[in-house]
């Protein structure tokens, strides 16, 4: 009963961020306006005096926008989750053990290799770059986690180590792709590099929406063996969970996801850290509620991020990965020190 | 029945258990002693299907450990590890709980078990307790929960594992502990117990299994394994065996 309330509460704030996100920007639409436009949208009959600005904004530019928005926050958290199960640390995030750099290095190679080559045709080029991203992240994910075990136990140092040092890897070849590449290819890097959901459209967000209903769909079958995992990979195996595949899986579902969000969005950092950790703090740390209360609290703090991205400097805008490590970074610092007392 | 032949076990090119022969009976109490490093925690690792053996099997109801799917194999076989590290704040009738998993037996149900197997290992008044903020000892109580809660109330046919579950705690609840385990093979259930108290396990044990370097120096009753000469020759410990003055098994006294 607490957790259905707390689920309800966190949807509720979910769908209030989607809201102000689709009203707010350089252009500030009537919140009933908004309302009216997207109901018009998905064909719900309502009066059309003075809609067509509303709805043009709303379905072309933010629509989007806040689709990939909920989308990336969701999967993000989700595989900040997946990954703190899978290390058995609450510290463990995609970004700070270097899945998400190996994933920008995936999506970095398919940019500018892909414009020197020509490139695919224009229907698969997101693809493309999703299945790079995906490749780099999962590549970094079964390194790192290679490295960061030893005798079945977690070294957090090591594993941590391990992400400096395959971001920095990941960040020296990307800074050699800079370098080749040309103009154009460059400012796209630029913005990967950086995070930023400007520029969404429904090409892009396909690969993502996919993989984020199949993260969602899949990931709360296995919240009672994430839970017991969180006891030990023999004890988990003394419970009956087949813990090899379920660390297969766990792998995959963090580098499919990481890399759908890198190929959509670029870097956002933190995400995985901040909101599985805000959540445990509300629920507690069982997975059948941190998993579908992460998905939607990263969704909307992603929105948040999102809105102020956009409004702190209007009508030019912030990239959002520049705001989601300027909250996250120090929120990680407070997690150690409070750790270390 | 759990039963292990010829079991042999070589790790990083050294034998670690040579030749081991273990039967787990219904209503009966094995103790397995020895030196560290003799090889019980590897065993025991093995006769749970964690660990495949480089010769030998180990059998559960004649079929081999590791064609047991997983649920049903856990549903008969419960381990308690040495020590078990979780870094998460679950509460403790949450980690009890995790002991329900393999059975998907329902909420009500399992809410009495838990509530049973709580208070069998003494841990009725942690209920509600954040697991961080427990001491080793009230841990090493809710993971025995757990596991008791995983085959409770016990029957035959069922198996539970122990590695030291009396390392961490006081003198008073290594005791109930071990009661609580002897209530559980009292039910029918078969116990293994790694023990390094000789006296508990002279106390609470109907069979002995004494290690040295991987093989089985000695096994028997109490009173046949618990010898000043086998304790001289495994531990190289000089002692004194007299009888308990009210219960009669072996006490052992260092010289």
């Amino acid at each position: 009963m607490r957790f259905t309330s707390q689920l309800i509460a966190l949807g509720m704030a979910c769908l209030l961020a989607i809201w102000l996100s689709l009203a707010l920007g350089p252009v500030t639409l009537p919140m009933m306006d908004t309302l009216r436009a997207v109901l018009h949208l998905v064909g719900v009959p309502v009066a059309e005096d003075n809609l067509q600005q509303a709805e043009l904004i709303v379905g072309q530019i933010r629509l989007p926008r806040t689709l990939l928005g909920l989308a990336v926050g969701a999967v993000l958290a989700l595989s900040g989750v997946a990954m703190q199960g899978l290390f058995r640390n609450p510290l463990a995030d995609p970004g700070l053990v270097g899945v998400s750099s190996g994933a920008a290095l995936g999506a970095a190679v398919a940019i500018v290799a892909g414009a020197s080559f020509g490139g695919l045709p224009e229907p698969f080029q997101p693809y493309l770059l999703s299945v790079c991203a995906f490749a780099g992240g999962l590549g970094v994910t079964a390194i790192v986690y290679r490295l960061g075990r030893r005798d079945g136990r977690t070294s957090v140092s090591t594993m941590l180590l391990a992400g400096v040092a395959m971001t920095a890897l990941a960040g020296s070849i990307i800074g050699l792709f800079t370098y080749l590449a040309d103009d154009a290819s460059l400012r796209t890097l630029t913005f990967w590099n950086l995070g930023t959901l400007n520029g969404a459209s429904y090409d892009r967000l396909w690969p993502l929406l996919l993989v984020c209903v199949a993260v969602i769909l899949w990931l709360p079958r296995r919240a009672k063996a994430l839970n017991a995992l969180l006891l030990g990979e023999s004890e988990a195996h003394h419970l009956g969970i087949d813990v090899q595949r379920l660390k297969r899986e766990l792998i995959l579902c963090i580098a499919l996801g990481v890399g759908a969000a890198v190929a959509a969005a670029g870097l956002i950092g933190f995400i995985g850290l901040i909101v599985p950790h805000l959540v445990r703090l509300l629920t507690g740390p069982d997975h059948r509620v941190v998993l579908p209360a992460s998905a939607l609290a990263g969704a909307t703090l992603l929105l948040l991020a999102d809105i102020f991205a956009r409004l702190v400097m209007a009508p030019a805008e912030l990239p959002i990965g520049i705001v989601t490590v300027f909250i996250g970074a120090p929120f990680f610092l407070f997690l150690l020190v409070r750790g270390r007392s | 029945m759990l039963i292990a032949n010829d079991l042999c076990i070589m790790r990083g090119g050294k034998q670690v258990v040579a030749n081991i022969d273990v039967a787990l009976t219904p209503g009966q109490m094995l103790g397995v002693l020895g030196p560290n490093g003799a090889g019980k925690s590897t065993l025991m690792a093995a006769l749970c299907g964690e660990l495949g053996p480089t010769r030998g099997q180990v059998l559960l109801d004649d079929i081999p450990l590791n064609q047991w799917r997983g649920p049903e194999r856990a549903r008969r076989l419960a381990v308690l590890p040495q020590s078990s590290t979780l870094g998460f704040a679950f509460k403790v009738e949450e980690v009890v709980a995790m002991g329900r998993l393999p059975h998907g037996s329902g909420q009500r149900c399992d809410g009495e078990i838990i509530q049973h197997a709580l208070a069998a290992a003494d841990g009725l008044h942690l209920l509600g307790r954040s697991y961080l903020t427990l001491s080793g000892g009230e841990r090493q109580r809710v993971h025995l929960a757990r596991v008791l809660a995983q085959v409770w109330p016990g029957e035959e046919g069922q198996i539970l594992l122990l590695d030291e579950p009396t390392s961490a705690l006081d003198p008073l609840h290594q005791h109930t502990t071990l009661l609580a385990v002897r209530a559980f093979a009292a039910r029918g259930g078969a116990v293994m117990v790694i023990l390094h108290d000789l006296n508990l396990a002279a106390r609470y044990c109907d069979h002995l299994l004494l290690l040295d370097q991987g093989r089985a120096h000695l096994s028997g009753t109490p009173e046949q394994v618990l010898t000043p000469e086998a304790l001289k020759s495994v531990f190289g410990l000089d002692v004194l065996v007299q009888p308990h003055p009210e219960r009669g098994h072996p006490l052992v006294i260092a010289r």
